[in-house]
């Protein structure tokens, strides 16, 4: 009888079970970055959550390795602290073994070969790194979690990227509108990123609390806070 | 008299688990199975001097997105009675509905008003017989002719009678809130500040629980204040930019324009139109 073969399959079973133990875990929040012309802004909320549950509600999830990159990074919040440790060492190996700055793309390179080193047991982290370029433009490089990386305009990551992606492709990108489009200013980006932000903290659960933004520009790298729903 | 043939087959009663063992024969074969709605949710009650409140978040989620952030999860059982509803959207929904309708005839048969502890018996029958597949967590509450009632009630049909529970994913938070708070014979606006700040903290502490606290105050004389919203303790942010596109904005790819033939039936004229 159908009632007697559920309990013999998921109750009462004498067969061996197995056990796993989950190396991973989702601590949700959201990542995005938008290059101009010659600035780049990098918006991260400070949300940390695990399940239901919030961890922290001030955890922002981007930092500055140079005074011209920002590494934003999402995902799993024990390998973000681990390859966060990692690339700031490397960053330092490097400014002493090159007696220079390591520039943008440099950093954007090294990381995709320390990502791709896990490729068997992978850092279960989304990153965006953002700065300017040797020429003083703006630059966006986007990361699968084991290293496949593009130079971007645009890129959100983490928890509502398929909610906020769609947007920057509109208001930045420009598709599927017609007509001629003004470059994107430093005032239209950020209200986009705190907009973006708004609407992301409306529909997914794990973002909210407060979007800390990074704004680089040739002046260095300027910080700016903005308050969420913290529901 | 003829021999009758039934050609139907009646049905037996009670669940019939032939599908679950397809559904993981299914699952075997790659099939993934469609999310439910799920509540999340903070629903709490609480009996005070002369009645009962229950109390409310409004978020009701698919997973991790938020898919209704105004949903009312406090529902109509009966003039003197009502429930909050936790767990999947639909069965509680369906659930109080059914419950709620049949209630009504049960009224009309006794001539009376429902007590809460009929409710409560329809609801745990029910919920039982279903083994827990039916996953609606509810919290019943109600006053009849012995008084206020709260129950709670429990997805596999166990019921428990409390002066103050909490149900859902918030629910831990709320009864935090709770056990710090509560004092017999509570004054009715102490008893609507101490619910209203229980889902408060489901609101704020549980991310299954969101926007808005909607409360149902069931008092003495059976009573009924519906208030939804009660608190509105999240408002979305105000937008900095302006995202309205102008005409022409969307590529027109081919145009083709139809004459539709009509008669013209009657005629007539309006007078001036006041359109100020």
């Amino acid at each position: 009888m159908a009632m007697a073969d559920i309990y013999q399959n998921n109750y009462m079973s004498m067969a061996p079970t197995e056990r796993r133990f989950e190396p991973y875990a989702f601590n949700g929040g959201n990542i995005l970055a938008v290059a101009g012309e010659d600035f780049a802004i990098v918006a991260s909320d400070t949300r940390l959550s695990q399940g239901f549950m919030i961890h922290s509600r001030d955890h922002p999830k981007a930092v500055q390795l140079s005074s011209s990159t920002v590494l934003a990074q999402s995902g799993f919040e024990g390998d973000i602290t681990t390859l966060k440790k990692h690339v700031k060492i490397r960053i330092d190996m490097y400014e002493h073994n090159h007696g220079k700055k390591a520039s943008t793309s440099a950093i954007a390179s090294m990381i995709s070969k320390m990502l791709y080193y896990k490729r068997f047991f992978p850092y279960y982290v989304y990153n965006i790194v953002a700065g300017l370029d040797d020429v003083g433009k703006g630059c966006v490089f986007s990361y699968d979690p084991v290293g496949s990386y593009e130079r971007e305009q645009y890129r959100a990551a983490g928890a509502a990227n398929e909610l906020l992606q769609p947007l920057l492709d509109n208001q930045i990108g420009h598709k599927n509108m017609e007509g001629d489009f003004l470059p994107l200013s430093k005032e239209k980006a950020l209200q986009l990123c705190i907009d973006c932000f708004i609407s992301a903290a409306e529909r997914d659960i794990t973002t909210g609390d407060c979007v800390f933004l990074h704004v680089i520009d040739k002046d260095g790298i300027a910080t700016k806070e903005f308050p969420l729903r913290r529901d | 008299m003829a021999t009758t043939v039934s050609c139907l087959e009646v049905p037996k009663g009670g669940f019939s688990f032939d599908n679950c063992a397809r559904n993981a024969r299914l699952e075997e074969r790659g099939l993934t199975r469609p999310k439910f709605r799920k509540t999340g949710t903070t629903i709490v009650g609480l009996v005070f001097e002369d009645g009962v409140i229950l109390g409310a978040d409004t978020r009701a989620t698919e997973d991790t997105i938020v898919a209704d952030k105004n949903c009312s999860k406090i529902h109509y059982i009966a003039p003197n009675i009502y429930c909050c509803g936790a767990g999947t959207a639909a069965d509680t929904e369906k659930t109080t509905e059914m419950i709620s309708s049949n209630l009504q005839l049960h009224r009309y048969r006794t001539g009376r008003p429902n007590r809460v502890a009929t409710a409560n018996r329809m609801l745990k029958q029910y919920l039982y017989r279903y083994q827990g597949y039916v996953s609606a967590a509810l919290v019943l509450g109600g006053v009849d002719c012995n008084g206020p009632h709260l129950y709670s009630i429990h997805p596999h049909g166990s019921t428990d009678k409390l002066p103050y529970v909490t149900m859902g994913s918030g629910s831990l938070a709320a009864m935090a809130t709770f056990e710090a708070g509560y004092k017999a014979n509570m004054k009715k606006a102490d008893a609507m500040q101490l619910v209203r700040d229980a889902v408060a903290a489901g609101i704020f502490n549980d991310l299954g629980s969101g926007s808005n606290v909607d409360l149902c105050i069931i008092g003495k004389d059976m009573k009924v204040e519906y208030l939804r919203p009660f608190d509105v303790a999240n408002k979305k942010g105000v937008r900095q930019g302006n995202y309205s596109y102008k005409p022409g904005t969307t590529a027109v790819l081919s145009k083709s324009i139809k004459q539709i033939k009509y008669d013209i039936v009657s005629e007539s004229v309006q007078e001036d139109m006041d359109t100020s």
